[in-house]
Parts: structure tokens; sequence; C-alpha cells
């Protein structure tokens, strides 16, 4: 039996890991395109120069496919909480249901009604009107990922709550602690910021592209792309750094385990502390060895100060037994998988440095005066690959946000094989696991490709039945 | 009124506006294969709630949100006792969702049918299967102390609820139907209206027979019968209202009906419920308002936030529409969506 309670819990975690990776591969890139497409028809609205209206139309499309399957995806996160995890939404109802509900009536709305005046009202009003429309839907992205983001805080560090005694569950004493929350408030500029830069990735990344086609009338329209997509990038990587920074130094204070673990840490460390730049863990032994150090770096990255040790998670598996034994008893193991978040941040932060040098070295490189960038193939084909990377840092981040919290759902409150639903079967959790798995691939790779399609079209494509395509709510067809 | 009972009301409010706003999306991405007969047809029908699908939508997320947050031992009973429908309701919106952004980037044929057909399915299956969870578990289902709901397949499938996921569908295409009347001109307007003088006679039959066996099947009339017999006779009512309205094409007319119609259904169902949130086979087991709810603080913030943030989305969801009047004539001013 207790192999398939196992298998149960299991399988849930992969289908909630599969659904949220998915959807936050769409989401940060939704957040950032509006973002960015609103500043280009704001510089459209002001400069009444033409190719930012170009440039607003053509991303703005990319943001349209993207925004669709961010969408969809969402929708499984609102359900799953009680059709995988009743027992969570039980215990957790009385502080979760209520950020995610005002998700819905503030930001939801706001941004699913402005889009669709945005998309359908190019032609009836006057620039800076239109652009206000995604302003509004940008703006709503935003506010959505702040409750999302309050909720999940709250399950990384549980504040302004109480126990019920009677029921057991946990209660809301104080919502102004729940928005209030320090973890919200360092969590949320560092992801917002990785998704401002994500889309800036990408939009360089395809502009580079459209440059390698080498057709004369587009070649503005990209070189402009590029460069704006290039210094956005470059100042979002370094502000995303600044982010990090910040949340880091709460996560010492709240969850020690995920930090010791992110450096990957057994034991306490010496005074300063050494920054390990790799080593090699055994998880099973809880040790590590073959470290390449450098001298005093954690010190500084831990306290911004020269000294202070950094604890290990063989003390702090200690301590965390010595806290909750009682309530949870002696088998809990409270080490996080170490292997992985020592890595996903070094993948992470690898990402964030590397974007900044691809971006700084590509501004460089298409400086106005010196037209070069065209005729180094090599730099665009780099950029051009850099699309994909800025997916791959979101995710390792969010590894070590989520894996970084085991065993426990809502830090020290509620464990992981707690919070799944007593409904589950083995058979029912394999077939939607199959189901989502199918549907992700299809969105998946039918998002890439029309967004290849589009690149591929680029800016200035007229549709071979154009003359007929007219906007069916165009002014002329508006006219009574 | 404790806060619980108005959170119930304010939910059984959500999930009736919704059914009224995406019940004609859903009839609309019917209407692709019932009323369309060609491609050319098909994109402009679906173009009629191309600004206005994502919004709708919105409504059923946020009635879940609400449930989740005003009375979180429903939402986790309800979503988890049916997973696999709401698995495959869930299925169906993702693909509806997508089908009207990738549809318009297909390019051959073959691609566009693809996502026409993804359109058209996902508008069946989420009427379908939230009609048939919600007809099942009022007849009352196998559940535990703990809330946890286990309902057999003949719980789940059954007389009732397929006859209700039926009639949720039929209506919801009526609905669509009438709303088509309402945005386009030319033919299919016309045949629209031709439709429905068809559909309606079908959908009374649907109605009488429904409402014999919610009467048989479940508890309603026993429990209230007064206001369950008031709120049957309105559901058939505004759907007369509705054919009213296609009789003597004053479309309207006809789709305030058909939408009030659909709104009906919710309201019958919430009243018979009350004061439960889940009917079980053991009474005792059944889930109550009251021990379904959050803490009063909650529902207090709750009840803060929602008032002042309703009436603001009401009136730009309001204006939203009031942009988007003029009537689409699939042969004059648009070929794709």
């Amino acid at each position: 039996m207790l192999s398939v309670g196992l298998s149960i819990v299991s399988l849930a975690r992969f289908q909630f890991a599969m659904t949220t990776v998915f959807h936050f591969f769409f989401v940060p890139f939704s957040i950032g395109m509006g973002f960015l497409v609103a500043i280009m028809e704001t510089i459209y609205a002001v400069k009444k120069d033409k190719v930012y209206l170009d440039m607003a139309k053509f991303w703005g499309k990319i943001f349209l496919l993207s925004f669709a399957v961010g969408i969809v995806t969402g929708i499984i996160q609102e359900f799953q909480f009680g059709m995988n995890w009743s027992e969570y939404s039980r215990f957790m109802g009385d502080v979760f249901g209520a950020p995610l509900a005002i998700e819905a009536l503030l930001a939801f709305f706001i941004e699913s009604v402005f889009i669709g005046i945005w998309m359908f009202t190019w032609d009836r009003f006057k620039p800076g009107v239109h652009a206000f429309m995604i302003w509004m839907t940008s703006i709503g992205t935003m506010l959505s990922a702040i409750w999302i983001l309050a909720a999940n805080s709250f399950m990384q560090h549980p504040t302004g709550f109480k126990i019920n005694n009677a029921t057991g569950r946990v209660q809301l004493t104080d919502f102004g602690a729940v928005i209030g929350n320090p973890q919200l408030w360092r969590v949320f500029p560092h992801v917002i910021i990785a998704a401002f830069m994500t889309a800036a990735v990408v939009i360089t990344g395809m502009s580079a592209y459209g440059l390698l086609r080498k057709k004369k009338n587009e070649n503005h329209f990209f070189k402009t792309s590029l460069r704006f997509g290039l210094w956005a990038s470059l100042i979002f990587a370094i502000l995303s750094a600044g982010a990090g920074d910040l949340q880091t130094q709460q996560i010492i204070k709240d969850q020690p385990m995920k930090f010791a673990a992110t450096e990957g840490i057994y034991e306490d460390t010496k005074d300063p502390a050494p920054w390990t730049v790799v080593e090699l863990i055994n998880a099973k032994d809880h040790k590590a060895s073959g470290q390449l150090e450098v001298p005093g770096v954690l010190s500084i990255l831990a306290y911004h100060r020269l000294s202070g040790s950094v604890k290990g998670m063989n003390t702090i598996n200690k301590e965390m037994h010595a806290k909750y034994d009682k309530q949870f008893g002696k088998n809990m193991d409270y080490y996080v998988p170490p292997k992985t978040l020592f890595w996903s941040f070094r993948v992470m932060t690898g990402i964030d440095a590397l974007i900044m040098l691809v971006s700084l070295v590509g501004l460089i490189f298409s400086r106005k005066k010196k037209d070069t960038i065209e005729s180094h193939k090599w730099m665009l084909v780099i950029l051009g690959l850099c699309i994909w990377v800025p997916f791959i840092g979101n995710s390792a981040g969010w590894f070590i946000t989520e894996f970084g919290r085991y065993p426990w759902i809502v830090y020290g409150l509620f464990t992981i094989a707690q919070a799944v639903s007593p409904t589950s079967t083995v058979a029912t959790l394999l077939f939607s696991n199959i189901v989502y798995f199918l549907l992700f691939t299809l969105l998946g790779g039918v998002m890439i490709w029309y967004s290849r399609q589009t690149l591929h079209h680029g800016p200035y494509y007229e549709e071979a039945d154009s003359k007929q395509n007219v906007d069916p709510f165009a002014k002329e067809a508006f006219g009574k | 009124m404790t806060l619980s009972t108005l959170w119930f009301i304010v939910i059984g409010l959500l999930f009736s506006i919704f059914l009224f706003l995406e019940g004609f999306d859903f009839g609309v991405g019917m209407s692709t294969r019932f009323l369309a007969k060609d491609d050319v047809e098909r994109a402009a029908i679906m173009s009629t709630i191309g600004p206005h699908w994502d919004g709708n939508e919105t409504w059923l997320v946020t009635a879940g949100g609400a449930m989740f947050a005003s009375l979180p031992l429903w939402y986790a009973s309800l979503f988890s006792g049916y997973y696999i429908l709401f698995l495959l309701v869930l299925v169906g919106l993702i693909l509806r969702g997508v089908s009207f952004e990738f549809h318009k980037h297909a390019e051959t044929s073959t691609g566009r049918n693809l996502w026409m057909w993804a359109f058209f399915i996902g508008s069946i299956l989420p009427p379908f299967f939230l009609c048939m969870i919600l007809l099942s578990m009022v007849q009352g289902i196998p559940m535990n102390a703990n809330g946890d709901a286990f309902p057999k397949f003949f719980d789940v499938v059954n007389l009732l609820s397929v006859v209700g996921g039926v009639a949720g569908v039929l209506l919801s295409l009526v609905h669509g139907l009438n709303f088509i009347r309402l945005r386009m001109e030319g033919p299919l307007r016309d045949r629209a209206r031709n439709l429905n003088k068809i559909l309606y006679p079908i959908l009374f039959l649907g109605e009488v027979v429904f409402a014999a066996l919610v009467f048989l099947q479940t508890d309603f009339f026993t429990k209230r019968f007064t206001s369950s017999l008031i709120i049957t006779a309105l559901i058939v009512l505004f759907s007369l209202l509705g054919y009213y309205g296609v009789l003597k094409n004053r479309e309207g007319w006809s789709f305030a009906g058909s939408g009030l119609s659909l709104s009906m259904v919710i309201v019958l169902l919430f009243n018979g419920l009350f004061p439960r949130v889940m009917i079980a086979t053991n009474p005792a087991h059944s889930i109550l308002i009251k021990n379904a709810a959050n803490s009063q603080y909650t529902l207090t913030i709750m009840t803060i936030v929602a008032g002042i943030l309703v009436p603001i989305v009401a009136i730009y969801f309001i204006w939203s529409y009031s942009l988007f009047t003029k009537r689409i004539n699939p042969r004059e001013n648009t070929v794709k969506y």
C-alpha cells in the first residue's frame, strides 16, 4: 500500500511540476512582451516614428500567441488545487483563496477585456489611446503576478495567520501581513524583471534571425528591434541580478536549508565563508567533495559583509528535527534535493551573466556608426541561439524556489504528502498526466511553429487574400 | 443573512453570469458546424466573439476563485470528486482558447480546419460536462466524513446528468444562434433564425424532460417546492420569450430570453442545494454552507474587495461590449478572423 501511496504523491507532484513549468514558459514571456510592446507603441505615439508602430504590431503578434497559451494553461492552475490537492485546499482555503479570487477580479478582467479591445481597434483609436489599451493589459499581467506570488510567498514563509485548533486548518488573522510578506516584495521584482528580460532576449534573437535574411526593406525594422531588445536585455539582466540578491537575503533568514542547498554546504562554513563554484555532491551520505572555492565571497553574497559563517545542511537538519519532531515525527527528511538546487542556482546565475555579456557585445557590434553586426554572422547566430536561454533560467529559478521548500507544501505547517487529494488514484493521475503531456507538446510545438512562421514572413508581409482580409471592426466597416 | 450565505449567493451569481456570457460563446463555437457552410462563414462566426470570449471566460475563473476564497471545502470536494470530468472541461477550454489565435496563423486549409474543429469540440465539452457535474452532484453521491466524494460511474453518468448535459449544450447553441442574429447580417443572420425555429421546439421538449427528472431524481421539490416550481417555470418562460423573439424577429428579446434561461438553471440548482453545497447519499456527510465556509475575517475582506471591484469590472466590461456593435457580414467585411 505504501508504494501505491507514494506513487500517487509523486504522480500528483509530477503533474503539478509539468503544468506549472509549462505555464511558466509563457507567463514571463507574455508579461515581458506586453510591457515591451506597450513601450514600443508609446514611443510611436510620442515620436510618430512609424518603425515603432510596425514593431508594436509585429511583436504584438508574437505576444498574442504566447498570451493565448498562457491563458489556457493558467485555467489549469486554478482548477488543479481542488482537483489534485484537495487536502491542501481545505487546509489553506482561508488564506490561499483570497489572493486567487482577487487576482481574477483585479487582474484577469483587466487583461482579458483590454487585450480584446487592443487587438481589434488599431484603426479606430488615436495612437495614444490605443497604447493605453496595451498598457492596461500589461498592468493587468503584472497585477496578476503580484497576487499569485502573494499566495506562493505564504507557502514559502507563512505570515498573518494562526492554526485554528478546532479545525486544524490555517486561519487568516492579518490580511495586511499576507500582502506585506517580505518574501513577496523580494520575489516579485525578481520575477517581473526576469520576465522583461526574457521578452527582450527573444526580441533580440528573433531580430538577429531577421537580419540574417538580409532583406533590404526589413533591415531598418530588425536593426531597431535588435537595438531595442539588446538595451532592454542588458538593463534587465543587471537589475535581475540585483533583485535576486535582495531575495537571497530574505531566503537566508526564512529558509536556511534552501540557501545552504543552493550553495552545496553540508557542514558549517569557515568565517569568512568561501563561495563554492563547483563541487561533487554526495546526497546520500550528506557530504560534498572536490570544492573549487573562492575565499570570503559567500559572506559577501549572504550578508553583504566581509565576515560571517553560513550554516550547513547537516546543522539545519538537526535544528529542524528539534523544532518539528513533536508535530511531524522523527522520520521526516528535511534535506532538500541538493544537486537540483546547487546546479539550478548556477544555471540561473550563469544564464544571467551570459545575457549581460552577450547584450553588451551585441550593443557594441550594432552601434549606429559602425554598420558591422550584419557582417558578423556569428554574432547574429549567437544572439539567435540565446532565445532559448532565459526560459531555462526562469525554470531553474522556480526549481530552487519550489524544490527548496521540500518537504513542505506550506513551510513548517503542512507537508506535500498531507496535501494530496484522498480521492486520487494512480489510474486517473496517469490518465491526466498523459493528456496534459500530449496537449502541451501540441501547444508548445504549434506556438513555436507559428512564431517562426511569423518571423519568416517578416513585418511587411501581405497575406495573399489581404484585400478581403479586413479587420471586421475597422473604421470603414464600423461607420454607421 | 450570514456572510457565508451571501457568498453562496455571490458564487451562484458569478456562475449565472458566466453561463449567460460564455453560453453564447459556446453556442457560437457550435454554430461553426451547425450553421456555417464554408470556411469563410466559420471564420466570420468566430470573429463575432473575438474581442469578448476571454473576458467572458474570466467569469468562470472568478467563480472558481470565489469558491476557493469563501467556501473552500466545497471547492475541494467538488473539484477532486469530479476529477475526470473537470479534466475534460479543461481540455475543452484549452482547445477552444488557443483556436482563436492559432486559426489566424494557419495558412493551409488543413491547419484552419484543425483549429476550427478544436474550436467546435472545445465549445461542446465544457457546457456538457459542467452541467453533468452539477446535475450528478445534486442527486446525492457517496461521500465520507472528510468531505471526499467518490461518485461511481452511474452516479456520474445517469439519465438526469446526461439529459442535463445535453440540455445545457442545446440551450447554449440556441443562445449562440440568438447572439449571431444580433451580431451579423446577411444570410447567416436569417439562417440562424431559421435554425432556431427548429431547435426551440426540441429545447422545450428537453426542458420538460429535464424538469420531470429533477422532480424525480432530486429532493428539490420536496425541500423547496414553491421556489423550485417558480424557477423551473421561469426557465421555460424565458425560453418562450426567446422563441417569441424568433417568431417575431425580435433579436434582443431572443438573446435576453435564452441567456436568462441559462442563468436560471444555475439559480434552480443553487436554490435546491441551499443550505447545502454538496449532497451526499448519507445526509450526515453532506456539506453545509456554514461548514464549508472560511473565517468571518476572510469573508469580510472578500466582501469588501468584491464590493469595490465587481462594479468597476462591470462598468468597463459593458463599455468594451459597446465598442463592437457593428454587424458583421462575412461576404463584405471579413474573411479571416
